[in-house]
């Protein structure tokens, strides 16, 4: 396959994932937004989505500061942010135009629907409508998940996909799980408290597992088991580790089809070696903020040799 | 007296035969039914992405074509005599551009003039001497027609370069036989659908003899923001074959090589999508941003095939078009069985005049121009503008021709939920290849959605039909 339809595919998967993390993402600080406490409460929470979507510089350049108005305006639609939804899933459907050839019609659709759809709802302002934005923006990267999934061929062009959204993914867990950290609790407010409880619980609802964590856990909401869950389970489709597994998977697969292993799948299997030992009472020891952020750093360098190794 | 395809000249008389299927059908048709199947049709095309790019316009630089649900039908026994004309003019184009960058036996014989080959833009010196296998020049050849009357069509413009359009032949097949499956019942109709595999053959038939029996196929496209790129995706697609960009291909050695994910793979033949000019910038323009450095030196040294040629717009020149009459006379040996729309050479001082002398009554064309851009249609234009262009044409008449208004044939067309007779014209696709020559059965009917509109391209707001040629 042509290195730059690699790189489209690999693009697309990772725009369209994305897309997907930042609607939960305006999700989850809408709630958290609304939990009983004092103003700060509020603003903390929309300042916080803006530091998990990793474009506190940006924003700031951009003169606006955190509101609801602004955070969703911004994550959702602002020209001047290159990674609004709004430009995801354009970016996406670029990609996925320029290798229109690679799509089944199928996949084709729901991507090029999605970019379609984007126009039909405009940058709803009023908060019911921007619910339902979000709604169909989740609905969308499921709709291209599955028409992925239902149809196109096991081969190249599937895995590189998959590999963009599971490299995407790695991220925006990571992300995810750090909006905690920077969601300061008041003073008055005391670790394992109620708010700090709401807190912990909107996340698992984010990321669709707060029925997955009673059934895992069977316990109330600890910092420390969704931690585990969303880290180091491997039941859960998107902790650390499950994404760590899809992205040794994929990689192992193309190495099969190519014949030929290289500097990304020794990176990459040496990576989920590191998980499997791991333990989350050693991760919360050292500092959760600290290991995500060594985290986000080699998944990055991860992405950089699949670069090197398939797409140029 | 304008001819109507369905109802012939005059648009009163009987319905013509290769109609009179439709027309039964069309009488007895509840009334919005169009209506309905032509929204249908627009939210299917939008849904697949079916659309092209307008230049210079902003706000929409995707739009779809518009599509008219009443298809254009010609007969078996007119398309018999159609092929054998498109035939007998492609092979002499094949002819004529072997024998320019050869021998040049049709300039020393004063078919054409020279000046008119070595000072066209269009032809490449680079060229000179080369043959390409099997001698042809134009693989892919869309000849422009239009008819005025039951006899025939005549010959509008011949388009040897990068002729577009064959999706929406295939696409506009696959929508009428999705909305009107009984129409389809109810005629014979020659499939469209086996071009791409005329066309996969044509190309394996024209790679360089070294190739093997596999030869690497791709479809070389200037990028997503191409106002074809559609096209140049689907027939990728159709065809199986890679579609590359020029970032994706490199030289080494005079070898053609593609990128991809297992490293370098040798390329063949490259059925291109650009423009001469645009295709190495070591040899034509430096400042493109869309060839391969070196390109130029592995096709003259035999190692890759593209297809069409480099040169062949010296072949479908608006100027040389004048002379094509004389062209398949010397290299057919016989008549030309389709005609040239009359010409005036603005070049020759006495047609010059003639021209100016009435210019609101003629078509004056760009040399050089395409698109339906640079042209003036003199009835339909005000007094300003028809002077605007006088003094253009007389500052530098060699960059003229003009032909009188012609009086296109018209084909039922649905508007505003009625059927009212629009002006058409006619591509259809000639395949030539050192394997032999194929029509597709046929083609792009393009129509002038307006009016009274004689402009049919797509840029100026021309619509589509599907091309229905029946059997006998």
């Amino acid at each position: 396959m042509l290195s730059r339809t690699a790189d489209s595919l690999y693009w697309t998967g990772r725009y369209m994932e994305r897309a997907d993390f930042l609607a939960r993402i305006l999700e989850a600080a809408s709630r958290l937004a609304a939990l009983p406490a004092k103003d700060a409460a509020a603003t903390t929470a929309w300042a916080s989505a803006i530091a998990s979507a990793g474009v506190a510089q940006r924003f700031s350049e951009s003169g606006r500061s955190p509101s609801e108005r602004s955070v969703r305006e911004f994550l959702a639609f602002a020209p001047e942010n290159p990674t609004s939804i709004k430009a995801c899933i354009t970016a996406a459907r670029t990609n996925a135009r320029s290798v229109r050839t690679a799509l089944t019609i199928e996949l084709w659709e729901a991507i090029n629907g999605a970019w379609n759809g984007l126009g039909e709802f405009g940058e709803p302002s009023r908060r019911d409508d921007f619910v339902r934005f979000l709604e169909w923006v989740k609905g969308v990267s499921l709709a291209v998940e599955g028409a992925s999934s239902r149809t196109m061929l096991r081969n190249d062009a599937y895995w590189f996909l998959r590999l963009g959204a599971a490299i995407e993914r790695a991220d925006n867990t990571a992300r995810l799980l750090d909006v905690k950290y920077h969601l300061l609790l008041p003073a008055d407010e005391r670790v394992g408290g109620q708010l700090d409880y709401f807190q912990w619980t909107t996340l698992l609802r984010e990321v669709s597992a707060l029925t997955a964590y009673r059934w895992v856990y069977r316990e109330s909401v600890r910092p420390w088991l969704v931690a585990d869950l969303m880290v180091l389970n491997r039941q859960m489709p998107r902790s650390l580790a499950s994404c760590q597994g899809m992205i040794v998977s994929y990689l192992e697969r193309l190495a099969t089809d190519y014949g030929r292993r290289g500097p990304a799948q020794r990176l990459a299997s040496t990576r989920l070696a590191q998980f499997n030992e791991a333990k989350i009472e050693d991760i919360f020891q050292s500092g959760l903020h600290e290991y995500i952020l060594g985290f986000l750093k080699e998944n990055n360098a991860l992405a950089s040799a699949i670069h090197d190794q398939y797409l140029v | 007296m304008i001819f109507d395809e369905m109802s012939g000249a005059g648009g009163t008389g009987e319905v013509r035969d290769s109609y009179r299927t439709l027309a039964r059908w069309l009488e007895s048709a509840p009334a919005d039914l169009l209506s309905s199947r032509s929204r249908q049709a627009e939210l299917f095309f939008r849904r697949m992405g079916v659309t092209f790019a307008v230049y210079g316009d902003v706000e929409s630089n995707e739009r779809l074509i518009p599509f008219d649900v009443v298809p254009r039908i010609i007969g078996a026994s007119e398309w018999n005599a159609l092929e054998k004309g498109l035939k007998q003019r492609v092979s002499a184009i094949n002819a004529f551009l072997k024998d320019i960058y050869g021998p040049q036996e049709c300039i020393k014989a004063g078919i054409v003039p020279a000046d008119l080959i070595f000072t066209n833009p269009n032809y490449r010196p680079e060229m000179q001497g080369r043959r390409p296998p099997g001698d042809i020049w134009s693989h892919i050849t869309g000849v422009d027609l239009v008819r005025t009357g039951e006899d025939g069509f005549i010959v509008l413009e011949d388009n040897c370069r990068t002729p577009s359009g064959v999706s929406y032949m295939l696409e506009n097949r696959e929508m009428m036989m999705r909305l009107f499956p009984d129409l389809f019942a109810e005629h014979r109709i020659r499939p469209v659908e086996t071009y791409t595999d005329m066309l996969l053959a044509s190309l394996r038939a024209s790679a360089p003899a070294q190739a093997g029996a596999d030869p690497n196929i791709v479809v070389l496209t200037p990028g997503p923001f191409n106002s074809a790129y559609y096209e140049h995706s689907f027939l990728a697609d159709k065809l199986g074959v890679e579609l590359v960009e020029g970032g994706d291909l490199f030289v080494n050695a005079d070898v053609v090589y593609m990128r991809t994910t297992e490293g370098p793979k040798r390329v063949d033949v490259i059925y291109r999508r650009i423009d001469d000019e645009f295709l190495d910038p070591l040899t034509f323009r430096p400042d493109s941003a869309v060839g391969i450095p070196g390109i130029m030196a592995a096709y003259t040294a035999g190692n890759v095939t593209l297809s069409n040629a480099v040169g062949t717009g010296v072949a479908d020149d608006k100027a040389v078009y004048t002379y094509m009459p004389e062209i398949i006379r010397f290299f057919s040996g016989g008549e030309a069985i389709l005609g040239n729309v009359p010409t005036w050479r603005c070049r020759e001082p006495e047609a010059l005049k003639e021209v100016l002398s009435k210019l609101d009554q003629l078509v004056v064309k760009e040399v050089g121009g395409s698109g339906g851009y640079g042209m003036l249609v003199g009835p339909a234009s005000t007094k300003a503008e028809i002077e605007a262009f006088r003094a253009k044409l007389i500052a530098d008449p060699d960059d003229f021709i003009a032909q009188p208004t012609l009086a296109l044939s018209t084909a039922p067309t649905l508007d505003g939920g009625r059927l009212s007779p629009r002006h058409v014209d006619l591509r259809p696709f000639v395949l030539s290849s050192p394997a032999g020559m194929r029509v597709a059965p046929g083609g792009l009917t393009r129509v002038a959605l307006k009016a009274g509109s004689l402009v049919v391209n797509s840029s100026q707001g021309g619509g589509t039909k599907d091309t229905w040629v029946l059997d006998d």
